[in-house]
């Protein structure tokens, strides 16, 4: 059965993370979510909004989300943890009466808010299960070992984000081992990597991202699955800065779970931007392949 | 009627609001009374002297008194109108206090409202009438729930007064968590070497009965005489054959029974005898983990049992016991730490309880007394504890103080560093909170003799590091993070309520709080009653305590049973409520209603009637307000004097 939720990109994803962006709509295509890209949809504010000003902030979030009861829909899914929290605190916030008079006035058009806001790992977890995605798997990811990082705001507050366990989550985990991957025990998968802070002060990204990779590699990870472009970025990206305060010369792919559930399932390179990453993956994938046959 | 009145200043806290002489000048002008005077404080002997010398001088035949809550006093002015020669029911009380000058600022107001409560009090009385109790058998013999410390505390002094203990102990063994434990605080001295002679003293005690494996089924009659069923679980051994040789257990081939007495810290035999000095020392089979319930073949311990005790048929039992009074002792259990996730307890094996961590200092214990970490058995170097875990946390619903992880911190530390000296101990803490005797020294002693050093701030989190773990905080003194490479992380885990304590509780119709805690009568002047006549309440199971003050609850508790076993009769209360027959239909409602069972359905030449039990009715009054026809009615407070109160308060 197809079910029909409306899709938040988010800007990173016509930037940084377009595999992900990539993959996620491949992903869902191929697992029977039919994702409806919200049409003339707006940024969220990111941080600078909500730290500036909170009704603003709303604003902005609740913008997008009109939008989708105008699609006729009650359900958004975004890639990006970081609109996540913006879109839930948003209809938190305006939950309280003077709250969302106060930010629907800023509207065209009012938010009543009926929708719920999801990360596209919660839509997949819940709307599609791990027994569908198991079953879908052309080429199981064995013997590949994985550390799954969910990053700092994907689950926190948990009051507001209502998924998953905010110190141990583990949906990401459950996906991976469906597509027939080792999952290592990941101790630090609800750290911070540094976020926004690469630009001001890259030491402090350098310090905390180093540390995260470090520990993957000590639990025995070839490769970091992650779900956010920001903690992306920060882990991919940056491998180089982060050497020096680490003492390791890291080489280990950081992938979005996306991609690799698009791999396990036989789509094409084509569909999942393994090429966008800085540390290519492609000498793992090609192991698992040859495992495989 | 000839009614006196007595409005009370109770020192400055009525007068200091109230007018009290404005309001004894307005009693005067109410019917019936004929003497009303206000008293600096009534309670006062003197105070209750010029009320006996009243009643005798000016032939009064009721009284009132205006002051305080009647919670505290009314029975000492009872006592003073009885010595006076009038029934003690032929006595009101106005709150004046509670109810009028501690809430309201405005004297005018104040003296207004205290008037009208004098009002309403003397229409009340002017249709009391003499009540009179009924005296009624007192079967001499106890029930204490738990024999953890203060339950055997408490079996111990009620034996020695010469009266016979049914002690019910839910474990196979008698102990408590005192027995876990490796030395005490403040004196370090040896758990078991002061538990245990205890412990002996119940088993070989003449007038104990001690029933281990056994819970409460069901409670019944009324201070005096309560008539309780007891369930004792299926052991699978005929206690009455087994030695406590333990033969069994050395040839058990399956041992994957979970290791409840060592805090499950690792597995134990299927049958099993919990520890060397068990009270009794008998064996118990497990069928979650016997063979042969599992796989429907072994029988290896009753093949070497050289009694012949082994019984794999045996089925729970259900018993019954006539006691007077009964002494809840039922303990406290320690905090899930696992709920706290960022501290990792259930996925990080090194992460263990304060009471896994007695069982490894325990030279009784699963390591035999030597430090071993429970993931590889290698001695820890650097200790991390961790106080006030689950306790004083809002978020988990848990914001009270547990009492005693400050002090059995400091001992751990302490006895880490005797253990290993070359071993570095470090204490997250918030407060240190040692009140007691040689308390705060001690905790001193852990820092400065022993170099225990204590970091003020919480844990944010514990993740391990190779064979290490990393401890992250806050060092709130310095103002800065640190982190700590240890080896080991012991969590202080606190006090919660002993699993099914609210279940009992209701069984027991006592009160508990919202957090499973057995709720004493009057905090301060009454904290081994509780509100059931006759069931007393000893140890942790009534908020978290230390052994000291867990001993002294179980004496003060058998001092209560002993004082009323020292009784020969009782006298029943007379305020109960009574069916009248002419005006009962026999619809049975309050039959529903009665939360006691107290009223029975009674044939009335063949006419189907209500008939309250008096002996086993609480007085609540909830029959009286359900029964359609007013045909039950509560004594002392017939719907006439309520209706007569409020009347008197709406007279306009
Ligand atoms: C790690 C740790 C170290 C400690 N160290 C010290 C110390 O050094 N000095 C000190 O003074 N205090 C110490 N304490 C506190 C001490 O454990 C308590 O003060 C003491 O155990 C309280 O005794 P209790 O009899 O009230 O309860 P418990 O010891 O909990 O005993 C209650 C008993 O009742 C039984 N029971 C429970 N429910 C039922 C039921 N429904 N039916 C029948 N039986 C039931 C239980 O099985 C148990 O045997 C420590 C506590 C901890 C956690
Ligand atoms: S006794 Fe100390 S450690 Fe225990 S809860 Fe109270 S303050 Fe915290
Ligand atoms: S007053 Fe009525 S309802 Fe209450 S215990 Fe007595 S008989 Fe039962």
């Amino acid at each position: 059965m197809i079910k029909q939720l409306a899709y938040y990109p988010g800007c990173s994803s016509l930037g940084t993370s377009r595999e992900y962006d990539m993959s996620t709509r491949a992903v869902c295509e191929l697992l029977g979510l039919d994702l409806k890209e919200i049409p003339d949809w707006s940024c969220c504010g990111s941080s600078p909004a909500h730290s500036f000003d909170h009704s603003l902030s709303a604003a902005l979030s609740a913008r997008n989300l009109a939008l989708v009861e105008t699609m006729g829909l009650d359900m958004v899914a975004t890639p990006c943890p970081s609109c996540l929290s913006n879109l839930k605190t948003s209809s938190h916030r305006m939950q309280r009466e003077t709250f969302r008079d106060k930010v629907n006035l800023l509207l065209d058009k009012p938010y009543m808010g009926s929708v719920k806001s999801m990360s596209v790992l919660q839509a997949l977890i819940e709307q599609v299960g791990t027994d569908t995605i198991a079953a879908m798997v052309a080429q199981p990811l064995t013997g590949l070992k994985l550390a799954p990082f969910y990053g700092c705001i994907m689950n926190r507050p948990s009051e507001i984000m209502e998924f998953d366990d905010p110190e141990n989550p583990t949906s990401m985990d459950r996906i991976l081992t469906a597509l027939g991957a080792e999952v290592v025990p990941f101790p630090l998968k609800v750290e911070c990597c540094g976020a926004s802070y690469g630009v001001p002060f890259k030491d402090i990204v350098a310090k905390l991202s180093g540390k995260l990779l470090s520990c993957a590699l000590d639990a025995g990870a070839e490769a970091v699955v992650v779900a956010c472009p920001m903690c992306q970025m920060n882990l991919d990206l940056r491998q180089k800065q982060l050497a020096k305060p680490a003492g390791v010369n890291f080489e280990i792919p950081v992938v979005y779970f996306t991609q690799l559930m698009g791999f396990a399932m036989g789509l094409p390179e084509s569909r999942l931007g393994f090429d966008k990453l800085c540390v290519s993956p492609a000498l793992l994938l090609s192991r698992t392949l040859a495992a495989a046959s | 009627m000839r009614i006196g009145v007595f409005v009370c200043h109770c020192g400055s806290n009525i007068e200091g609001t109230v007018d009290t002489a404005a309001v004894a000048r307005a009693a005067l002008g109410f019917p019936e009374v004929a003497l009303a005077t206000d008293a600096m404080y009534t309670c006062s002997e003197p105070g209750q002297d010029a009320i006996v010398q009243a009643i005798r001088e000016k032939g009064l035949s009721g009284i009132v008194v205006a002051s305080c809550s009647p919670r505290m006093h009314e029975n000492t002015f009872r006592r003073a109108v009885e010595r006076a020669g009038l029934n003690r029911y032929m006595f009101e009380m106005a709150n004046i206090r509670e109810h009028v000058s501690w809430i309201g600022k405005d004297r005018e107001a104040n003296t207004n409202k205290a008037t009208e409560l004098v009002r309403m009090a003397v229409e009340k009385l002017r249709r009391n009438t003499p009540l009179f109790s009924n005296k009624f058998d007192v079967t001499k013999r106890v029930l204490v729930i738990g024999g953890g410390v203060a339950g055997i505390q408490a079996a111990l002094d009620c034996a020695e007064g010469g009266k016979e203990v049914v002690l019910v102990e839910r474990e196979s063994s008698i102990g408590g968590k005192m027995a876990k434990l490796d030395k005490t605080f403040p004196t370090v001295d040896c758990s078991s070497c002061i538990l245990g002679p205890k412990m002996v003293d119940v088993a070989q005690h003449p007038n104990i009965k001690l029933l281990a494996c056994t819970e409460l089924k069901s409670v019944g009659g009324y201070v005096g005489n309560f008539q309780v069923e007891l369930r004792k679980k299926a052991t699978y051994v005929d206690w009455t054959k087994c030695t406590g040789c333990g033969q069994c257990m050395e040839k058990c081939p399956s041992k994957k029974s979970e290791d409840r007495f060592n805090e499950r810290i690792g597995v134990t035999t299927a049958i099993n005898i919990p520890f060397p000095q068990a009270i009794p020392k008998k064996a118990v089979i497990d069928p979650a983990s016997c063979r042969h319930f599992l796989k429907g073949k072994c029988g290896v311990c009753a093949k070497v049992c050289p009694t012949g005790a082994i019984d794999y048929e045996m089925k729970e039992e259900v018993l019954t016991e006539q006691v007077g009074a009964i002494i809840a002792a039922t303990g406290y259990d320690v905090f899930d730490i696992s709920k706290i996730g960022e501290y990792g307890a259930g996925r990080y094996p090194d992460v263990i309880t304060s009471l896994q961590y007695e069982r490894l200092l325990s030279a009784s214990g699963p390591t035999g007394g030597h430090i071993k970490r429970p993931s590889d058995g290698a001695e820890p170097k650097t200790i991390v504890f961790v106080q006030c875990v689950g306790s004083r946390d809002k978020s988990l619903g848990r914001p009270y103080c547990s009492g005693f992880c400050c002090m059995y911190t400091a001992k751990q530390a302490i006895l880490t560093r005797d253990h290993i000296p070359d071993s570095q101990v470090f204490v997250f803490y918030m407060d240190i909170r040692a009140p007691g005797k040689l308390y705060d020294e001690f905790t001193r002693r852990a820092m400065e003799e022993y170099g225990a050093r204590y970091i003020r701030g919480r844990v944010a989190m514990v993740y391990p590091q190779g064979s290490k773990y990393i401890v992250r905080g806050a060092d709130t003194l310095l103002g800065t993070n640190v982190e700590i490479e240890a080896d080991l992380v012991v969590l202080a885990a606190g006090a919660e309520a002993a699993a099914g304590a609210p279940a009992l509780a209701e069984k027991l119709r006592i009160s508990y709080d919202p957090y499973g805690f057995f709720v004493e009568s009057h905090p301060k002047l009454r904290p081994v009653e509780t509100n059931t006549a006759g069931v007393y309440l000893a140890g942790s199971c009534q908020g978290p305590k230390d052994i000291p003050s867990s001993v002294a609850q179980g004496s003060a508790a058998a001092a209560k049973v002993l004082a009323l076993f020292s009784k020969d009769k009782l006298e029943s209360d007379p305020q109960i409520s009574r069916v009248d027959i002419k005006r009962c239909v026999g619809c049975g409602k309050c039959i529903l209603t009665c939360p006691y069972g107290a009223i029975k359905k009674i044939d009335f030449r063949g006419e189907p009637k209500a008939e309250v039990v008096a002996t086993v009715c609480q007085g609540c009054g909830i029959c009286t307000s359900t029964c359609p026809q007013g045909a039950a009615q509560l004594a002392h407070f017939t719907d006439d004097q309520i209706l007569a109160e409020v009347n008197a308060l709406c007279r306009f």
